[in-house]
């Protein structure tokens, strides 16, 4: 039995190809299609994808403050970052792969091309995955990352984020994100940020929460995903 | 429905080190890279290889790409296939065009099989870069399956003149089957992206 297929992709919830705005994402100037997207049927192509499970992630990956230490711990605020990947129905994702990767708590990338003069912290990678639980749950630890300048326009920086890649339940589902911060003064000079709707924007902001704060340790995040649902309720069986 | 989709974001120019840590050099294991295949799977070995191209017409040097294909008996290695799935082969694939000195990104794979109701041979794509703030999703067909090609669904929702760009064609390369396919973000031989 194939399984019902997924709701379109929500333009009114992801930004478009190129910003057509005169202070906007440039690079996408020259690299967004420019042609309407032809729409297809889906079919078993679209509706199975690439299956991780829990062997596919490593006893630190999901611990950042750990995973790239050579000779102490890394420097900056520790956080934990937890919330639930679900569907538009409000289901559950279980066992779906998150992949993350971030600046420094300097605002440096470990990424070879990375030139923004702030130091590289010698015990931080900052890169981790972890895979959600049967509530669809993740969790991981880490270092807030710092906001760093880039050269989309005059004295542009990025504020703080982390990037997150989702599978879900198949190639259709595939979601590259970013999370941000509550309460930073850059997301509104942002244009990555800002090229997203409008009514859309605080779906990529973190909450604060003092009950996923770990005691003299780290800073709790609260972040939730949610992915394309099915266009049919399926039967339960 | 009651949420509201995520929005998607860039994946930025700083990707490597966390989704193809091994292809540049970084101390991470990866989930998955250019070999899809290894000498003990099934079928044809094939390897595809392309570039990205912008619309200036500037090879792109730092996009990703990930492929998601059937075996070659046209098999899904995913539960939604009823006809169970191989296990000896995933079918995904992830490469950076940053580490090749031409900027191509190659798959060692296995040709795959037509995967049933007139669907022709096909590998499903996207393409992740700085610079695109939502991924784009294409498919490759191949030059050599003509018959299943003019036939199959997918490609005949494409306008006549712009399914070349869903082609690969086969390289000129004795004792091996390399098929080419080059994707142009934009300009007149923009490749067909799909609402999937």
């Amino acid at each position: 039995m194939t399984s019902p297929p997924f709701r379109p992709r929500d333009w009114s919830s992801h930004p478009s190809f190129i910003d057509p705005r005169a202070d906007g994402y440039r690079s996408s100037a020259l690299r967004g299609p420019t042609k309407p997207l032809v729409p297809i049927r889906q079919s078993l192509s679209e509706l199975t994808g690439p299956v991780y499970g829990h062997d596919s992630v490593g006893e630190l990956d999901a611990d950042l403050t750990r995973n790239g230490r050579r000779n102490g711990e890394p420097l900056g605020e520790r956080i934990v970052v937890t919330g639930r990947v679900l569907d538009e129905d409000g289901r559950p994702q279980a066992n779906t792969l998150i992949e993350v990767w971030q600046a420094n708590a300097a605002g440096r990338y470990i990424h070879k091309v990375d030139q923004h003069d702030a130091p590289v912290d010698p015990n931080f990678f900052g890169g981790g995955r972890c895979i959600t639980d049967s509530a669809g749950r993740y969790r991981f630890h880490s270092i807030k990352p710092g906001a760093y300048p880039w050269g989309n326009h005059p004295n542009a920086w990025r504020p703080n984020h982390i990037h997150f890649s989702l599978f879900g339940p198949a190639f259709a589902t595939r979601l590259v994100t970013q999370m941000y911060f509550p309460g930073d003064p850059l997301l509104k000079l942002d244009p990555i940020f800002t090229g997203i709707p409008e009514t859309a924007r605080d779906r990529l902001v973190a909450e604060f929460s003092i009950d996923v704060t770990e005691a003299d340790f780290a800073l709790g995040y609260v972040f939730d995903i949610v992915l394309r649902g099915r266009a049919i309720t399926p039967m339960e069986d | 429905m009651g949420l509201k989709q995520t929005p998607s974001q860039t994946v930025g120019p700083f990707f490597a080190y966390g989704l193809t840590p091994e292809q540049y050099g970084y101390e991470l294991d990866s989930i998955a890279d250019g070999a899809v295949s290894d000498d003990r799977t099934a079928g044809t070995p094939i390897r595809i290889e392309g570039c990205v191209f912008d619309g200036r017409g500037d090879v792109v040097c730092d996009a990703m790409i990930e492929i998601w294909q059937a075996d070659a008996q046209g098999r899904y290695a995913h539960p939604g296939d009823p006809r169970g799935s191989n296990a000896d082969f995933t079918g995904f694939g992830r490469q950076g065009t940053g580490t090749d000195p031409q900027s191509r990104f190659r798959f060692e794979t296995v040709k795959p099989g037509s995967t049933g109701d007139g669907n022709a041979p096909h590998v499903n794509l996207i393409v992740f870069a700085r610079g695109l703030p939502s991924h784009a999703f294409t498919r490759i067909y191949f030059a050599d399956e003509a018959a299943a090609n003019a036939t199959d669904p997918v490609l005949s929702q494409v306008p006549a003149e712009r399914r070349d760009t869903l082609i690969a064609q086969l390289a000129d390369s004795p004792g091996s089957a390399v098929y080419r396919f080059d994707i142009h973000l934009q300009g007149d031989a923009e490749t067909v992206f799909f609402d999937v």
